[in-house]
C-alpha cells in the first residue's frame, strides 16, 4: 500500500512538517515498522532519520507515543502507536505525525519529548514507605478483591504521556489520578493517602500542566483506558486531606 | 493556610466553580418554577413576583449570585489561561473533540454573561423592555415576546445555558469527587431548557398573551 507521511522534523528550538511519500507498504506493518523502513530509505540517502521513541513494541512499556492525524496514538481504541498497524488506514492516505504538544513536555528532536515531569509527579508522592530488608510475609497485609481491581485498572498506566496530549488543557490529570488511586486503593497506601493526593497535585501544577476541566478526552486517548473515576477519586482525597 | 494552598492548587479552583456552579444551577432551577406560574395568569406571576419582594429574598439572593459568578469567572479565567500556557505550541491536525458541550464551556459561560446583563436591564430595571412597568412581570414579558429578535436572542441563551449545564453539572460532581454518570447532566439540562423555552413558545402561540 502507498501512504504520505507528513512527519514533524524538529532538532532546534523550532520545527516543521516534512512529506515523504511511502510505496511498498505492507499492511500487516506495524506503524514504527513504518518508520523503520522510512528511516532505513533516508539513511541509505545520507539524510539523516526520523528520531521517535520506542522500545518493547509490544503495548506495555510506554515509550511510544505519537500524534497520527490529531489522535493520541492514532485512530485505534487502548491501543499503542507500536501495537496500531496499517490496516486501519487506506491506501493512499496522507498521514500527519506529531510529537505531544505540552510546555512540560518539550521537544528533544523530531517526534520525541522529554517526559521526565511525569516522573517528578510520581517522585513527589508515588510510592509507599516500607520497611525494607527481610521480605515480607505474602499474606501479612490482607487485600480485599475490589481493592486489589480498583488499584490494578489505575495501576495498568504505562505513564505514556498520552493524556497530557489529548487534554486540551494539556492537564496530567488523568496520569496523577491513575499513580494516586493506584496507591490509594492498597491498605499499604493508606499512612501516606492525603498528603500523596496533596504533593502529587502541588506538583503536577508547578510543573506548568493545565487544570483539569473534565473534557473527557484523555481516557478515550488512553492505551490503557484509565477511567475518569480515578480523577474523582483525586479529587475527593485532595479535598478530604484539606477539609479533615 | 490549608485552605489558600487548595484554592492555588488547580483542582481546588475547579471544586469552587462546582460549588459556585451548584449555587447557580439551584437558582436556576427556582427561577424556571417562578416562570411557570405565568401560566396560571398574569395575577399569579405579579402576585409572585411581589410576594418575593415582601419576603426579603431579592437582595440576599443578589448578592450570593454575584459572589458566585465572581468566584466562578475568576477561576474559570484563571483555569483558561493557565491551559493556554500549557500547550505554547499547538497541534497542526486538527483535533477531533469528544464533546461539543466540553468545548464551549468557555465561550458558553462568556454569551450566558452577556445575556444576563441583557436580562436583568430587560426584565429587571425595564428600560430594554418594550412595556417596562415595575411590577407587570406578566405584561413585561408578553411585550418582550412579541418581538421576534427577544425570542431568538432567548432562546439561543437558554440552548447555551443548557450545553453549559448539560457539562457543567457532570462536571461538577466530577470536581467534587463524585462519580455519577453523565446521563443525569443530560436529564438535567433538556428539563431546563424545556422549562425555560416554554415561555417564549407559549407567548409565540398565543396560548399566553
Amino acid at each position: 500500500m502507498k501512504l504520505t507521511l507528513r512527519i514533524w522534523r524538529q532538532s532546534g528550538p523550532t520545527g516543521a512538517l516534512v512529506t515523504y511519500p511511502l510505496d511498498d507498504l505492507s499492511p500487516d506493518m506495524s506503524f514504527l515498522e513504518m518508520l523503520d523502513v522510512l528511516n532505513e530509505s533516508l539513511v541509505v540517502r545520507g539524510e539523516e532519520p526520523v528520531a521517535f521513541d520506542h522500545d518493547c513494541r509490544e503495548g506495555i512499556c510506554g515509550m511510544c507515543g505519537l500524534m497520527i492525524n490529531g489522535v493520541a496514538h492514532g485512530p485505534e481504541k487502548a491501543t499503542t502507536a507500536c501495537q496500531l498497524h496499517l490496516r486501519h488506514f487506506s491506501d493512499g492516505d496522507t498521514i500527519t505525525v506529531e510529537p505531544w504538544r505540552a510546555k512540560p513536555f518539550p521537544v528533544l528532536r523530531d517526534l520525541v519529548v522529554d517526559r521526565s515531569a511525569l516522573d517528578r509527579i510520581v517522585e513527589s508522592g508515588g510510592y509507599i514507605s516500607v520497611p525494607t530488608g527481610s521480605a515480607p510475609d505474602a499474606h501479612a497485609t490482607p487485600v480485599p478483591k475490589e481493592s486489589a481491581d480498583a488499584a490494578f485498572t489505575s495501576a495498568a498506566c504505562i505513564g505514556c504521556g498520552a493524556c497530557v496530549a489529548a487534554c486540551p488543557n494539556g492537564s496530567a490529570m488523568l496520569f496523577t489520578a491513575a499513580k494516586a488511586t493506584h496507591l490509594g486503593s492498597l491498605p499499604q497506601g493508606q499512612p501516606e493517602r492525603w498528603s500523596r493526593a496533596q504533593d502529587m497535585v502541588q506538583t503536577h501544577d508547578d510543573l506548568g500542566f493545565g487544570g483539569c476541566t473534565n473534557a473527557g478526552e484523555c481516557t478515550p486517548a488512553c492505551p490503557k483506558g484509565i477511567p475518569l473515576t480515578t480523577i474523582a477519586q483525586l479529587n475527593r482525597d485532595l479535598l478530604r486531606s484539606h477539609l479533615r | 493556610m490549608q485552605t489558600l494552598r487548595l484554592y492555588r492548587s488547580t483542582v481546588g479552583k475547579k471544586a469552587v466553580m462546582a460549588v459556585t456552579g451548584v449555587g447557580m444551577l439551584l437558582f436556576v432551577v427556582g427561577h424556571m418554577i417562578g416562570n411557570l406560574s405565568v401560566f396560571s395568569g398574569p395575577a399569579a406571576i405579579d402576585g409572585y413576583a411581589r410576594w418575593l419582594r415582601e419576603i426579603g429574598v431579592v437582595w440576599p439572593l443578589r448578592f450570593g449570585l454575584l459572589l458566585c459568578v465572581g468566584l466562578h469567572m475568576v477561576a474559570a479565567v484563571q483555569l483558561a489561561r493557565r491551559a493556554r500556557k500549557a500547550r505554547p505550541q499547538g497541534y497542526e491536525h486538527g483535533r477531533r473533540p469528544q464533546s461539543y458541550a466540553a468545548r464551549t464551556m468557555r465561550w458558553g459561560g462568556v454569551i450566558i454573561t452577556l445575556f444576563v446583563v441583557y436580562h436583568l436591564l430587560d426584565l429587571t430595571a425595564g428600560v430594554a423592555n418594550p412595556h417596562g412597568v415595575q411590577g407587570e412581570v406578566y405584561n413585561n414579558l408578553v411585550a418582550d415576546f412579541q418581538l421576534w429578535y427577544v425570542v431568538l436572542a432567548y432562546t439561543v441563551a437558554v440552548l447555551a445555558l443548557g450545553l453549559h449545564i448539560r457539562h457543567g453539572a457532570w462536571s461538577a460532581l466530577q470536581s467534587l469527587g463524585v462519580t455519577a454518570p453523565r446521563g443525569i447532566a443530560l436529564v438535567v439540562a433538556g428539563v431546563i431548557c424545556a422549562g425555560y423555552l416554554s415561555v417564549p413558545a407559549a407567548v409565540v402561540l398565543g396560548v399566553v398573551s
